[in-house]
């Protein structure tokens, strides 16, 4: 190669892994440079953790209702059961009193006489018979559950919105933010000088890749504030239960927004005009939206999720949903992974041809059928 | 020294180039010029390597262009585009760092360029906030930011003042005296008249003719002299051998059709009095794009 003078310091060119970190880091920064991105951010944040504080003081509100006792026998079996707050009263009649007032749920007092009854007390209660006072105070017989329920069923909806919720969100947000950045670089035209700069598969791989990693970072933040959250609030349990699930979603997520992140660059290729990006990228947010419908709707059908499960766009919601459960065998989450992973790579081959091919064609929106020919 | 080869593209039934080869000397500047739809932007951007040819290659130093060659290129496009939302600074660094200058080195560039072209205190500014003039020389200057070793501009001079103009003409002169072959196309043949040393004219997805310029302004040029002299100069139409198309005072435009014609009119004209000026006409640009375009 006949060498100009003048650029004798020869730079070397850029590896393909360096220039896909180039385009990445500069999508991450104008993301973190944008008041738009930064507040929608802060409010998901907040939801997040103010869900999980809310939950943390109506759970401690609910667990122990307040009862009255009069005598030291009543006393006695309150303080055994463990289930219940025992407010001291002195009569009878005090703790009449505070059953009128509402201050306890119910007064447990010593029974006037013993006929038909085994204990030596009485309940008095305002105008219900209070079943969670009598059920302390009954003789319990042997219990057999067929099918026992591993979690209850408020907080399986309630996990099945969170998962929905936070992938749709999440999807949703970066996805058309990945459509936009494509189009705004197709309509500024300095989509032309990229081109003849780095390779186009490096530019989609670094919008691909900066954006999952801002997608991947909200995730992970959602995940250890609702973590931290817990804790603090109280509910190990409920961590105990649901942290297996939370680094599962974090797994499916990445992989699986990779795989809409291609979908959503290759889609918005096609046209030319930011006007144009919603309708060519609706295919997309249709697939994006039925895990979440599904998953609110279907979350006791174990047929349904186990069907969601393995279809690489549900999957990032299904999976983790049914290992919540405990309906997943171990090597369940696993097989689907590897499904998603092939899905992905087949996406990211056909969508970065539909990207090459539709790049520096401006006007008229490109057909599906001239972007995959070339 | 780049070389393209015999270039044809056709898009669906339009056959856009039609074995196109030329030469893009080092050193030299090489104006392109064609009329719209001529295929200018469409052999450059397969010498970039946005699009591929159907057939023929462009060489350098008569190897094909790899992708990793054309990464020290630099290229303005016609359709004009920079991110709207970045200031110009920062962009000029990314654009250099993706074509592989290292950090330090892209930033001096930048720093450098930008002083150049005027645009020294608008760094710090977002390309939008920018007036047209100004994104223009914010686009050459990305086009430039990383020292390239070979200049593609498609248009540099549309939309640019005369001021911003001169400052470009001295810029890409000064690439190409650092031996950078430069390639612009223009539809201002006279900038293009003024600056450029070889000449590539297309039509219709054809060379119609290409060389140095002083080359086909003499092959293009007519046997056809201007004289000014002291006095009328009527008595021309007299001379033998020659036509006058024109007369005016002193001033006389006539075809000679023999050397030796032209020279007789000289010597009568010195035998009458002084003679103020005497020259062959060269044809300007535009008389020689309208006849090879023809």
């Amino acid at each position: 190669m006949s060498t100009p003078s003048g650029t004798a310091d020869r730079y070397p060119v850029p590896t393909l892994r360096q220039s896909v970190w180039l385009v990445a880091t500069r999508e991450i920064v104008a993301r973190l440079r944008s008041k738009a991105f930064l507040i929608s951010t802060g409010i998901l944040l907040l939801v997040s953790i103010g869900s999980v504080v809310a939950g943390g003081i109506a759970s401690q509100n609910q667990t122990l209702p307040k009862v009255a006792v009069v005598g030291s026998a009543a006393a006695q079996v309150v303080r055994q059961a463990g289930t219940l707050a025992a407010v001291e009263a002195d009569d009878v009649a005090a703790a009449e009193a505070l059953v009128r007032a509402g201050t306890v749920t119910a007064a447990i007092v010593p029974a006037e006489s013993q006929a038909g009854y085994p204990l030596p007390l009485r309940v008095i209660a305002l105008s219900a018979t209070p079943l969670e006072v009598i059920g302390v105070l009954s003789l319990r017989p042997e219990v057999t559950l067929l099918e026992p329920s591993k979690q209850g069923e408020g907080l399986v909806y309630l996990v099945a919105i969170g998962f929905g919720l936070v992938f749709f969100m999440s999807a949703i947000t970066f996805g058309s933010t990945i459509a936009q950045s494509v189009v705004e670089e197709k309509q500024t035209r300095v989509v032309e000088i990229l081109m003849t700069t780095i390779p186009v598969r490096a530019l989609l791989a670094g919008k691909v890749v900066g954006n999952s990693i801002m997608a991947f970072g909200q995730i992970v933040a959602i995940g250890l504030l609702v973590s931290i959250g817990m804790a603090v609030t109280g509910q190990h349990a409920l961590l105990g239960d649901i942290g297996p699930s939370l680094v599962w979603f974090a797994v499916f997520f990445a992989f699986g927004f990779v795989m809409l992140a291609s979908l959503f660059a290759a889609t918005a290729s096609m046209v030319s005009r930011q006007e144009d990006v919603g309708s060519a990228t609706s295919p997309v947010l249709v697939l994006v939206m039925i895990p979440y419908f599904l998953v609110i709707l279907f979350n006791d059908n174990p047929t349904v999720l186990a069907i969601m499960s393995y279809i690489p766009f549900s999957a990032p919601v299904g999976m983790p949903m049914r290992i919540f459960l405990g309906t997943a065998a171990w090597w369940e989450p696993l097989l689907s992974l590897a499904i998603l992973l092939a899905s992905t790579a087949l996406v990211i081959l056909i969508g970065s041809r539909i990207y090459a091919n539709s790049l520096l064609r401006m006007g008229a929106r490109v057909t599906f059928r001239e972007a995959l020919r070339g | 020294m780049l070389s393209i080869e015999h270039v044809s593209k056709r898009f669906g039934t339009r056959q856009v180039l039609t074995d196109v080869s030329f030469d893009i000397a080092d050193g030299r500047l090489t104006g392109f010029v064609g009329a719209n739809g001529a295929g200018k932007t469409t052999a450059m951007r397969i010498i970039l390597g946005v699009l591929s040819s159907d057939s023929g290659d462009v060489r350098q130093g008569g190897v094909p262009l790899t992708a990793d060659d054309r990464r020290r290129f630099g290229y303005m496009p016609e359709e004009r585009g920079l991110y709207p939302k970045m200031k110009i600074g920062e962009q000029l660094v990314y654009l250099a760092r993706l074509h592989g200058l290292p950090p330090a080195s892209a930033r001096r560039n930048a720093a450098e360029l930008l002083e150049r072209l005027g645009l020294g205190e608008r760094s710090g500014d977002l390309v939008e906030s920018l007036s047209l003039g100004n994104q223009q020389r914010a686009q050459i200057a990305a086009a430039l930011v990383h020292d390239p070793e070979f200049l593609v501009l498609d248009e540099p001079f549309s939309g640019l003042d005369p001021l911003a103009v001169e400052v470009v003409m001295g810029v890409l002169g000064s690439y190409a005296a650092r031996g950078v072959p430069v390639l612009f196309s223009s539809h201002q043949l006279d900038i293009v008249e003024r600056l450029c040393d070889d000449l590539v004219i297309i039509a219709g997805g054809e060379i119609r003719a290409n060389g140095p310029r002083e080359e086909l302004r003499e092959r293009h040029s007519s046997p056809r002299f201007e004289i000014r002299t002291g006095d009328d100069a009527g008595w021309v139409r007299t001379v033998p051998g020659v036509d006058v198309l024109e007369v005016s005072g002193g001033f006389a435009v006539f075809e000679a059709q023999t050397d030796a014609a032209s020279q007789a009119v000289l010597r009568l004209a010195l035998e009458r009095g002084p003679v103020l000026a005497f020259s062959r006409q060269r044809p300007s640009l535009a008389s020689i794009f309208k006849e090879v375009v023809q």
